[in-house]
This record gives structure tokens, sequence and C-alpha cells, in this order.
């Protein structure tokens, strides 16, 4: 289960929205997701998956990779589904008890459901094609005037890079501990809460010790490899905009600017 | 070697990611029987299944088909206990971190029994023997497990699974990163407790020297399959395949072939130093010098 | 390259008042001489002291005594530690934790970036670095997906890209498996032979050193043996008594020249043994 987590997991593909410079994809998932939320009608909901359609189809990630991302919060939009179908307030369209499936139920699930479908995938097209490190040089550059009032911002995005760098590893340590553990007649499932979360402590301290360890070890590489802090450092992959990136803005604004006018004129059915 | 069996793999898959584009198949077919007492070695390159295949063996990873018997039981059987299972098949993995966390060596080696379910008196009596067994110093048992070198944590992993008192003991690479010296004593204590105490031991190791110095039969496995099941000589006479696949034959196995080959008549079963010397004395000093025809 | 004399490191432990409760020797009083180009093996058990001494090499640790020059430059300065850092580089045991970034490409370039390596030239210096170690193919992969091989070799790449003038290899197949072993240690020997990089690699697998020019014996924070491998492995018992261990086939020839036979010392490949059996073979059948 935890390895189908692909957030926060690079694809390597060549692709034009590889190649976009990490601001503009930035900028671009935020202007999606304020999308997602405030399209109205059938004409922009078409919109959005043509949208999201061609820029999966142009990132040459596969799919089904995607998908996987999907699959752990199945549960979390299943009971989103559920909540909005039965407690929606509206004309009821049957009734079982408590139970009322209203006609705004329906499409407020189905709405719910498109919503976080579609938020999950573009947020995960941003992270399968854009290495965290890129990611976080973006944040990095579009956050430096925070430097300016004393934000150590080059050392928060150096620490977010280092934190997605070592998640999987991390992930598939507890992996190991967990059988480590299970080899000596541990026992993570049943019991009651207290039982549970003080099952938990064979699992935990070996991977604090670890993950100390680790930081430690890779201070120290840090170091042996002139580390120093932001200052003085150059860049291997400079943040510079080009053609690519003006028209990218210029297509997701074109993009934004349909939406909300559908919003506006084009409502049917909502 | 029917008369004991104590456990049976009938072909035993095993299907990473089932179904999807990332399938791998990581084990296939694997059927191979272990009578009691026995000391294995399994050997295989890095990604040919034997983590895989140990974690079948006490019930960590369930195969995809196929059938495990223990004790004439089947593992997979409703009615069968899992956990029972790991009790008496003792895996130490590989980095004894992944398991160490309590604040004195003396506790740590007690969790296990305590899962077992053992009162905590029994229990400290399993965790005194197993740290005697495996030689660590008594003035060490109540300091911090973290505390420790390399080898010595090892050892306490070690002892954390014995004080279970399985029957099984299978060890994932009991000496990677150890110093020569460590790794000696490691394997040593495990030779000692196959002797002293009957256990069945199954050792996986990528060093080819030491399977050929301690063990009584080989288990190669290659690309999820078993490759070859004999004993050392008969395993090691296949050099040139298991080269092939990335492994290799200890360096006297090399030796004593190329001497034959330029005509000097050695025992090319000779696999450990000792057996290459016995026969090397033999062949120079002229026991059967009447053979030799040197190139 | 590198210049010890009588290097002192002590570790000492200290309680919560700050009194000394413990001094534990690392370092005793080492003295080191490399030379440009050369390839060195540093042999010893687990704390025997050889990492402490990789690390000075690399001034992440300060010495307690004694001096250490670098390249010339005397790692005790402030001034000189990024300098020095830069032309000794440092490979470490654990391949996971010295890979920094999630693309190879990017992890190479780390370390010409901390020392303000122009942009054009940081891309030339990583495919040239990942080309000296051949995984240039690799370059746009994340390191989870390597092996324990290829990931050294990722991190002895992040090395190279600095231009160093020597490269200290600390334990760096301690990890792997036989495969990787091998990839390693031909790499650290091709970087030696192409580039004249000096290379201190310290391991405690013996097979490890049969190619080097000259090898070192740590013990207890001292330099006890020193030579070239076939001095030191002609030496069968005193490497055991320092908990370390000899090729098999040396071994092998100890033990047929304690019985008697007129085998050679310090034989270290298994080509030298055939050649030196079968002669006793030939000198037996002419009698």
């Amino acid at each position: 289960m935890l390895r189908d987590i692909t957030l926060g997991q690079y694809y390597p593909a060549d692709s034009v929205i590889h190649k976009l410079d990490p601001r503009v994809k930035l900028f671009s998932t935020m202007i999606y997701i304020i999308s997602l939320f405030c399209f109205r009608g059938v004409a922009a909901l078409l919109i959005v998956t043509a949208f999201l359609a061609g820029v999966i189809r142009v990132s040459n990630v596969p799919f089904r990779y995607m998908v996987k991302g999907l699959r752990a919060i199945l549960v979390l939009m299943l009971i989103t589904a559920v909540f909005n179908l039965f407690l929606t307030p509206g004309e009821p369209l049957f009734t079982f008890g408590v139970f009322r499936l209203t006609a705004e139920g329906i499409r407020n699930a189905g709405l719910m459901l498109v919503r976080l479908t579609y938020l999950i995938l573009g947020t995960s097209i941003m992270t399968l094609t854009t290495t965290p490190n890129q990611l976080t040089d973006g944040l990095e550059k579009a956050l430096m005037p925070f430097s300016k009032i004393g934000i150590p911002v080059h050392a928060i995005a150096m620490m977010m890079s280092i934190a997605l760098r070592f998640i999987p590893i991390l992930i598939e340590e507890t992996d190991k501990i967990m059988k480590a553990q299970m080899a000596r007649g541990a026992d993570f499932e049943s019991g009651n809460l207290l039982r549970k979360v003080k099952s938990m402590i064979p699992l935990l301290v070996p991977l604090f010790v670890s993950a100390f360890r680790r930081a430690d070890d890779l201070a120290m590489a840090m170091e042996a490899r002139c580390y120093n802090g932001g200052a003085g450092r150059t860049k291997m992959k400079p943040l510079r905009y080009g053609k690519r990136d003006a028209l990218a803005y210029v297509t997701v604004i074109v993009y934004l600017a349909l939406i909300l006018l559908c919003r506006r004129y084009l409502r049917w059915p909502m | 070697m029917t008369d004991k069996m104590l456990m049976i793999l009938d072909k035993v898959n095993y299907v990473y990611s089932e179904d999807t584009a990332y399938q791998i198949q990581a084990l296939k077919d694997v059927s191979f029987k272990i009578a009691e007492g026995q000391f294995i070695g399994i050997i295989g390159h890095t990604g040919s299944g034997k983590s895989t295949l140990i974690q079948h063996l006490n019930g960590l990873m369930k195969a995809t088909t196929g059938s495990i018997y223990f004790h004439g039981q089947d593992i997979y059987d409703d009615d069968f206990d899992l956990r029972e299972l790991r009790n008496r098949v003792g895996l130490v993995f590989q980095y004894p971190e992944h398991q160490l966390f309590e604040t004195t060596i003396f506790d740590d080696v007690c969790f296990g029994p305590k899962n077992q379910g053992l009162k905590e008196e029994e229990a400290g009596l399993r965790a005194f023997e197993a740290l005697r067994s495996v030689g660590l110093p008594e003035e060490l048992y109540y300091q911090s497990p973290f505390d420790l070198s390399g080898g010595q944590k090892r050892r306490v992993a070690i002892a954390g699974v014995l004080a279970m008192k399985p029957e099984v003991l299978i060890l994932d690479e009991p000496t990677a990163g150890l110093d020569p010296a460590g790794r000696d004593e490691i394997l040593d204590l495990v030779a000692r407790m196959h002797r002293e105490r009957g256990i069945t031991v199954i050792l996986v190791s990528h060093s080819m020297e030491d399977i050929a110095k301690y063990v009584q039969r080989i288990i190669v496995m290659n690309h999820g399959e078993v490759m070859f099941d004999d004993t050392p000589s008969n395993v090691f006479a296949h050099y040139r395949e298991l080269e092939a696949v990335g492994l290799a034959a200890p360096q006297v196995t090399y030796l004593m072939h190329e001497l034959k080959s330029r005509g000097l008549s050695v025992n090319t079963e000779a696999i450990t130093v000792e057996e290459a010397r016995e026969s090397l004395i033999g062949a120079l000093t002229g026991i059967d010098s009447g053979r030799r025809d040197i190139r | 390259m590198i210049k010890a004399k009588q290097l002192v490191h002590e570790y000492i432990r200290r309680d919560e008042e700050g009194n000394v409760e413990s001094v534990t020797t690392a370092l005793d009083h080492v003295d080191l001489n490399v030379k440009p180009g050369e390839f060195i093996a540093i042999l010893g058990h687990n704390g025997s002291g050889k990492s402490t001494l990789a690390k000075h090499i690399n001034a992440l640790l300060v010495a307690s005594e004694g001096t250490l020059l670098v390249n010339g430059m005397d790692v005790s300065r402030e001034e000189n530690i990024l300098p020095v850092r830069q032309s000794a580089g440092m490979v470490f045991q654990n391949p996971d934790n010295q890979i920094i970034a999630s693309v190879v490409e990017e992890d190479v370039g780390f370390g010409p970036e901390n020392t303000g390596v122009p942009t054009e030239e940081i891309w030339r210096r990583v495919e040239e670095s990942l080309a000296a170690v051949g995984m240039l193919k690799y370059r746009h992969h994340s390191p989870n997906k390597l092996s324990g091989g290829q990931k050294q070799r990722v991190a002895i790449a992040g090395v190279v890209a600095m231009q160093p003038r020597c490269i200290v290899l600390d334990e760096p197949t301690a990890m792997l498996d036989p495969n990787g072993r091998r990839e390693v240690i031909r790499t650290a020997h091709e970087l030696n032979r192409a580039s004249g990089v000096t290379i201190l690699l310290i391991t405690h697998y013996m097979e490890e050193v049969v190619d080097a020019d000259r090898v070192l014996v740590m013990d207890q924070g001292k330099v006890v043996m020193q030579g070239t491998p076939r001095e030191i492995f002609s030496q069968v018992g005193k490497l055991k008594e320092y908990r370390l261990d000899v090729p098999q086939v040396t071994i092998l020839a100890d033990l047929l020249r304690q019985s008697g036979l007129d085998i050679p010392r310090g034989v270290l490949r298994r080509e030298e043994l055939v050649e030196a059996v079968l002669r006793v073979a030939q000198v037996e059948d002419m009698q």
C-alpha cells in the first residue's frame, strides 16, 4: 500500500511538460486547482477534461502510473461521495429510513468524485514531471523575496528536497523493520487502540534511530562536498524562462479565462 | 532423507504487483524439502529471489500459488496459525539496527519470548540463555543495545530470535559489513548452534568461501528459480554456470580445476583451503605421481 | 599529496556536567606520506581508526595533536577547509546516505554547485564524471532504482565532478554484494590510471587491496604495517593478529610452504600459485 503513493515520485521522460520551468508548473497547478473549484456547467467540465487529458497526453507519463496515486485515496473518495449522496438536502427521490437520496445529492457526489479525481491527477502530473529538486528550486526562487525579511528560504528548500528524496527510503525501511519485528512475534494489527499505540514502539524506535543516523551521515557527506549553505552557490539547472514557458503561461491564463466565461454565460445545467 | 521432513515447498510462485506493468515474478516454481537438522546455504545475486524465499519460509510473505508444508501441515490452511510458525521458524534479518529498540539488551531479547505469551521470569530465563549462547559478555546485558559494535549488535539480534526457541534459524547475510574476525566469530557461533543443539540452519550469504566452509547443502537461486540444489562440492563443480549468472565458486575450486587442466591430478571437489591443502600435498609428494602429465 | 605528522585524535566523552568520562584515542601519532598518483589501501578491523583518519584528510574532524597537510594546505586552518575538501574528495560507506538529489545527474552536480562553478562548466563536468564511472546512461534515473554498486559509482562521480587531486573511499564496498564490490574497485583503479587521481581505499576485504601500490595496516589508531601487497600478505600470522584475514590462495600457499613444499612467500594471485605448484611438481618428477 505504502509503495503505491505516487506523490513525490518523479517519472523520467522526455516531454514538453518535463522541460517547463517549475515555476510555470507551480503556477499552473494553482490555477488548475482554482478552476476545479469554480467551474460551473457541462461546457466548463468538458474544457477542464480536455485540458487535463491534453496535459497528460503531452507529459508522456503512462496514465496507469497516475491512476496508482488514486488508489491510495480511493477510500477517502468513496466516503466523501457517500456523504454527499445522502446528506445533501433537497427534493428526495427515494427514502429508506433516515437516508434520503436526492437529485442534488447525486449531482454533488458525482461532482465531488470528479473534482477529487481531477485534483489528484492534476497535482500528480506536477510531481511526476518535476524532480523534487526542480520543484524546490522553483519554490525557492518564487519565494526568494521572503528571504529579505529573514526567512531562510534556501535552507527550507534544501530540507524539502532532502525530505522528498528520503521518503521512499524510509518507507522501505519501515517495511523492513515491521517484518523484522513480526519475525519476533510482534503484532501490529490486533488489540485496542492503547495496545496498538504500544505496539508501534518497536517500529518507531529503530526507525528514528536509523533516520537520525542517516541525517548525521548525510550532513557529513554534504559537508565533504563543500556544502556551505546557500551563499556563493551556482546552479546546474538555473531557472530561466524560455519561449515555451511564456506559451504555457498564456495557455493557462486563456484556460482560466474560458472557465470563468463558462461560469458566467454557460452555467447549464448547474 | 524422507524420515523427518521439516518443511516441504511445492511449486511456490510469488508475483509482485500482479496484473500491472510492473509485474515481477520473484519466485518461480520453487520446490524443495528441508530435513530436520540440516545446515543449508542459499546463494544468489541481489534480486535473485533469495530474500523473498526466506520470508515465505516463516510466513511473512504468502505465495501467489503453490504450497508450503511445515511438519506435514499446509501453512496456508485456514486453521494454521502463522504466528506460531514464526515462533518456530526464526528469521534474523540482515541489519540488526532494524530490530533493536529496547533500553537494555536484556529487555530487547525478552521481546520475542514475551510476544509468545511467556511470563516475565520465563522470558527472562530464555533471554539469559540466548545471550549466553551467543557469547555476549554478561556485563553488557543491561546496557543499551545502541552502543554496541556491529558484531555485538548482530549477536544480540540473533539472541533475540534464539530466545524464542525456534526449530529453524534463518540468517539473512549475518556477516554483511563486519570485519573478517567479526565475520568468522558470527559464523562459528552459528555452526556451533547447529552442532550442539541440532537446530536446522539456513544461511543466506554472498560469500562462497563462507558457504563452502560451513554448510551441508547449497540452494542456488537465479531469477526466482532454484538453479542448483546439491552438496557444496557438486554445486561448485558447476563453477562455469555459476559465473554466467554473476556468482562464483570459492577461489580454491578455480585453482584446483586449473591445476587439473594443466595435468596435475588433484581433487577438483576440494572447496575449502583445508581440503585443497590435503589434496595438493597428496599430489605433490608423490602419493599418486604415476598419473601425472605436466604441460 | 598528503602528509601527516604525529597525528592524534581523541574522542572525548563527557557526562552531563562536562566532566571527562572517557577518552578514546582513535589516532595515535600517525605518520603518513602519500605521493601524488599513488593507489593506497588502508586495512584494519572495525574500530582501528581508519575511518577517523579518512575524515581528517577531508577536514571533517580536527586533530587533537599533530599536523596534516593536504595538497600543501594545513587542514587545521579555517580558510583551508573548503579548498581541502575540494582537493580531497570523500566517498562513504552507505550509498543511500550520501546521495542528496533525486536524479543522478543533479546529484553529481551538487559538489560543483557548492564551489560556485559556472553552469556550463557544471554540465561538462557532470557528463565527464558520469562517463568516467560508466554511469552516463543512467543520468536521468532516480538513485533509488539503482543497485548498490551503481549508487556508489554515482557517489564517486559526485566527487570526481569536483576535480579533486585525491579521493578517499571509506569502506565503499562494505554494504555491497560481490558484483557491486568489483564494480566499485574497478572504477577506483580506472580513475587512478586514467587521470592520475591519488586514491586512498579503506576496506577490510583483502581481495580488494591486491592491486594497490602500497598497503597500510592500522590497529588501535596506529599504522602497524606498511608495504607492497606482497610484503604485507607474506605475513599471514601477523595479519591474523590484527583481526584481518588473507585471500584464500595466500593462506593455501602459506599452508603448503609450512608443509615443507617450496612455495614462495606472499602469493597473491591464483595464477601465481598454479605456476608455483606446477614448478614443485616438475621438480618432484625429476627426482
